[in-house]
């Protein structure tokens, strides 16, 4: 299982980024290797199509989960096309270390 | 005839069904409906701060409609307080994704595409979610007068 998190920077103790399409970094976790990676957003500052592009991201790359703050109206649509599942969590305070960490440990 | 309203999508619905005043001294017997799409303008502005061009953009309609709309809620919010009446959620011309779950353990929102054959909270793996498209409470649009 692949799961990206969004994230505000390229380490696990950022905070986690609750925009989806302008994002500063994409955390990729790999649940069963428990292994995580981070990727720079190339469309933070992009005009438009922000959220389309990282959808599109998320499909080349196989992901199967992704966590963010929100989704638009077109990025959910391609994700939910794709059988990607999208969670949103409303807590703007958790760094990726903690969303990690309740991922891992329901899964212990 | 009327132009067609086009449907505000809302993220989350509010998690009650309506406020009552207390320790009022002329109670008065009526109410407002607070519609949800009000309810979601202005959350997405007054709570989340963000701008009216990126809260209209999530709920899909123009800057202007969401304006509107926002300004009706503050203006209802407003009535409540000063007329003493207790405030009503309606449905309104809102549209939500019924494939949207809500955990009732971690409050994490989420989808679960069709090919996951588990449905569970993808966060805690809790089972105890609930169903946007099921909610209790909820006026349904045809009752609300225009």
């Amino acid at each position: 299982m692949k799961t990206v998190i969004t994230s505000s920077g390229d380490n696990l103790d950022a905070l986690f980024d609750r925009r989806f399409g302008r994002t500063e970094w994409f955390c990729i976790y790999d649940e069963d290797a428990r292994s995580t990676a981070f990727l720079k957003n190339v469309n933070t500052n992009a005009g438009s199509d922000a959220g389309e592009k990282a959808a599109e991201m998320m499909i080349s790359m196989n992901v199967n989960k992704v966590i963010s703050g929100d989704f638009g109206l077109l990025a959910e649509a391609i994700l939910d096309a794709s059988n990607i599942q999208m969670a949103i969590l409303p807590d703007p305070n958790l760094t990726i270390a903690d969303i990690i960490e309740r991922l891992s440990s329901a899964r212990r | 005839m009327a132009r067609r309203r086009r449907l505000r999508k809302v993220v989350a619905p509010p998690s009650f069904t309506g406020y009552k005043p207390y320790g009022a001294k002329n109670k008065s017997r009526k109410s407002v409906e607070l519609l949800y799409e009000e309810y979601e303008a202005l959350k997405l502005l007054d709570y989340d701060l963000m701008n009216q061009k990126e809260a209209a953009g999530l709920m899909g309609i123009s800057r202007p409609t969401l304006a509107r709309i926002y300004e009706d809620a503050r203006r209802k919010i407003a009535k409540a307080f000063v007329e003493v009446c207790e405030i009503k959620t309606a449905y309104g011309n809102a549209w939500m994704e019924k494939h949207w779950y809500e955990c009732n353990k971690c409050d994490a929102r989420f989808t679960i595409p069709e090919t996951f054959e588990e449905r569970n909270c993808p966060i805690c793996l809790s089972h105890d979610i609930k169903s946007h498209g099921d909610l209790k409470g909820a006026v349904s649009p045809s009752e609300i007068k225009s």
